[in-house]
């Protein structure tokens, strides 16, 4: 499947990377908005076509591509999807404009893997909605509620400028794709130095006669799924059940299970400590293929 | 008592050194466990609207959008406790605190509808930017807006200022200087404010904790140095070993020939009778507390780690002094028990 990135920046560059080595995508540009940018010098130097006349370039050229990963804002994906979906492209959207389906690789990427549009929520919802996915796979989970903290230096000026958005699509997602009756997400940016590794804290509230060993054992299992494509995706410790009385939203509850996770970046682009980012390329990298192995009639 | 019918024109009241904001019932939530109710915020509202306190300050203690798992649920919701204050307030402005990644926009629109006039945006002091579309939506909506920057004495003054000047670029009126951790001395506040207040033309503010038993010194070594505004919690109710106590800095002030427009017996009334029921221990600075100031940790940890402590079996100081080694900011709670159960898995013990 013939790909195409646009927007140069550091999902960009990390996710060009990713690309370049992933079976049955072939990238074959990365379009950006400045010639200047460390992100279209670095794709010149791979040996990949770039440009810097944005969506326009790659639209000119729409018949070259199967599929675009956008890499920009929300408000950029806005303006860019209509003409993406005239000129019979398909897009995995990295931004939070949630204009397609939100998609979980190991939650429920099978479901849209035929979509024109699909979208990957945020970084925190990659981390989080597959722990919520878990839990909620044992027991009804009336409430969820996350918190992502990334180290501030892995938070470009999209995402600082987008902080509402992050929360509001990522609440979304854990009720949609993730099965809560209802959710809230926080975000911290941390500036310590040297940076913290993306943490993700995950609780759910739980509903008398939850089983402990059963959501032990799917929460431990979907860490390792999503460990297949995130290899520094893990649990802190083990999931800590905590037995209080807790007003939460939908109805009191008696317990909540607080699942500590840690995202180590792989390295790509940025480095380790912005899981943050290797979560979003990583996943964007996973639906890519999925969609191309669809494409191709293999079995899912 | 000044019969208004035979003096139409009340003389003129001299003129303030500062403006008080009381923090009680957003602070002090935390010390409450968020559970402020609508009768407390009648009672406090009033007290202090009677005494003269300009800017009164309600909301959860992490801001709208605060009630959560994270920080704690609160018992009666932001808007309700809002409306009743806003109900309430002969003379006060009152304000709410607005933390970006916790709360969301809507919740700014709700509590301007309401009638709230001040929008203090908080965020931690290195991440003003990601202040910038809330403290333009706070102007949009006709309200005062105040750039909150916590955890001020983790970054040198020439950090803070151009933090400042950012918070004043996105239409702030008021940018503040916050000791959320109680571990400034008077030398830090007035390097800190001093050199903001150089730096920006808008209105600079402070906010003190108690951890050092400083913050009533602090307060007045700030205003030594042009603070425009001062917060204060009567009887010192927030988080951590408490704020600037708000009876005690008027009280310290009317002393001093210092005008703050609060009634001082009033204000102490207000402490005693109203505030001082709500959390009869508040005001001492404990072990805990202390090292708060200490280590550098954010108020507010203080009532997690304890519970954390409890459930976990290991040391308070400990939980603190870890969180602060691993510089954590505003809003990071979920460490706690992240900290507590890696102090457990390494054999710590509780003291």
């Amino acid at each position: 499947m013939r790909c195409a990135i646009v927007g140069s920046g550091n999902i960009g560059t990390d996710l060009m990377v990713k690309l370049m080595r992933a079976p049955g995508l072939e990238l074959g540009a990365v379009v950006g908005i400045d010639p200047d940018s460390e992100g279209l010098r670095t794709a010149r130097e791979a040996g990949l076509e770039t440009s810097h006349e944005g969506a326009d370039w790659l639209l000119a050229h729409a018949d070259d591509f199967d599929v675009v990963f956008e890499a920009t804002s929300a408000w950029v994906m806005r303006r860019n999807a209509p003409r993406y979906e005239e000129a019979g492209l398909r897009v995995v959207d990295l931004t939070p404009a949630k204009l397609g389906p939100l998609v979980v690789p190991p939650v429920n990427g099978h479901e849209h893997r035929g979509a024109q549009n699909v979208n990957l929520i945020t970084c925190g919802g990659q981390a989080t909605v597959p722990m919520v996915a878990a839990v909620n796979a044992v027991c009804p989970v009336p409430y969820a509620e996350i918190v992502s903290s990334v180290s501030s230096r892995s938070a470009g000026p999209g995402t600082r400028q987008n902080i509402d958005e992050f929360t509001k699509t990522t609440s979304d997602a854990l009720v949609t794709v993730g099965g809560a009756a209802r959710g809230k997400a926080i975000m911290v940016l941390n500036p310590a130095d040297p940076p913290i590794l993306m943490r993700n804290t995950v609780f759910c509230a739980l509903p008398d006669g939850y089983d402990e060993a059963a959501v032990t054992a799917s929460v431990t299992e979907m860490v390792a799924r999503v460990a297949e494509y995130v290899p520094g995706y893990r649990l802190k410790n083990e999931p800590v059940f905590e037995r209080e009385h807790y007003r939460a939203p939908g109805g009191d509850v008696g317990a909540r299970v607080v699942i500590l996770l840690e995202v180590e970046g792989a390295g790509d682009w940025f480095p380790p400590y912005a899981g943050n980012l290797d979560i979003m390329t990583a996943s964007a990298v996973r639906v890519g293929t999925a969609m191309a192995e669809h494409r191709a009639g293999a079995p899912a | 008592m000044t019969d208004t019918a035979v003096t139409p024109e009340a003389p003129e009241a001299p003129e303030r050194a500062f403006r008080l904001t009381d923090s009680t019932l957003r602070d002090g939530s935390h010390a409450v466990y968020h559970q402020f109710t609508a009768d407390h915020v009648r009672s406090v509202v009033g007290a202090l609207d009677r005494a003269g306190v300009p800017v009164i300050e309600v909301s959860h203690g992490d801001g709208l959008g605060g009630s959560s798992f994270n920080y704690g649920f609160s018992h009666t919701p932001d808007t309700d406790l809002v409306r009743i204050a806003v109900e309430t307030a002969q003379r006060a402005r009152i304000a709410c605190l607005f933390v970006p990644g916790i709360g969301v926009k809507d919740d700014l629109r709700q509590v301007a509808d309401i009638g709230a006039k001040v929008a203090r945006i908080a965020t931690h002091c290195t991440e003003a930017d990601i202040a910038e579309q809330h403290v333009a939506l706070a102007k949009e909506l006709g309200m005062e807006a105040v750039g909150f920057l916590m955890m001020s004495h983790m970054i040198p003054p020439a950090e803070l200022v151009e933090q400042a000047k950012r918070m004043e670029s996105y239409g702030a009126d008021c940018v503040y200087v916050v000791d959320s951790a109680g571990a400034m001395t008077m030398d830090g506040f007035k390097a800190r404010v001093g050199a903001v207040k150089a730096a920006v033309d808008v209105q600079v503010g402070v906010h003190a904790h108690n951890n050092l038993s400083l913050a009533v010194a602090n307060s007045l070594a700030a205003l030594g140095e042009g603070a425009d505004q001062i917060d204060g919690c009567t009887t010192g109710l927030g988080a951590g070993a408490g704020n600037c106590p708000t009876e005690v800095l008027v009280a310290t002030c009317d002393r001093s020939g210092i005008e703050t427009g609060v009634d001082t017996f009033t204000m102490m009334d207000a402490a005693q009778d109203v505030v001082r029921p709500i959390h009869p221990q508040m005001g001492v600075i404990d072990r805990d507390g202390l090292t708060l100031g200490y280590a550098g940790v954010y108020g507010s940890f203080l009532l997690h780690a304890r519970r954390a402590s409890e459930r976990y079996g290991v040391d308070v100081r400990d939980i603190l002094v870890e969180l602060g080694r691993r510089g954590m900011v505003g809003g990071q709670e979920d460490m706690i028990i992240d900290v507590a159960l890696q102090l457990k898995r390494e054999g710590a013990v509780a003291r």
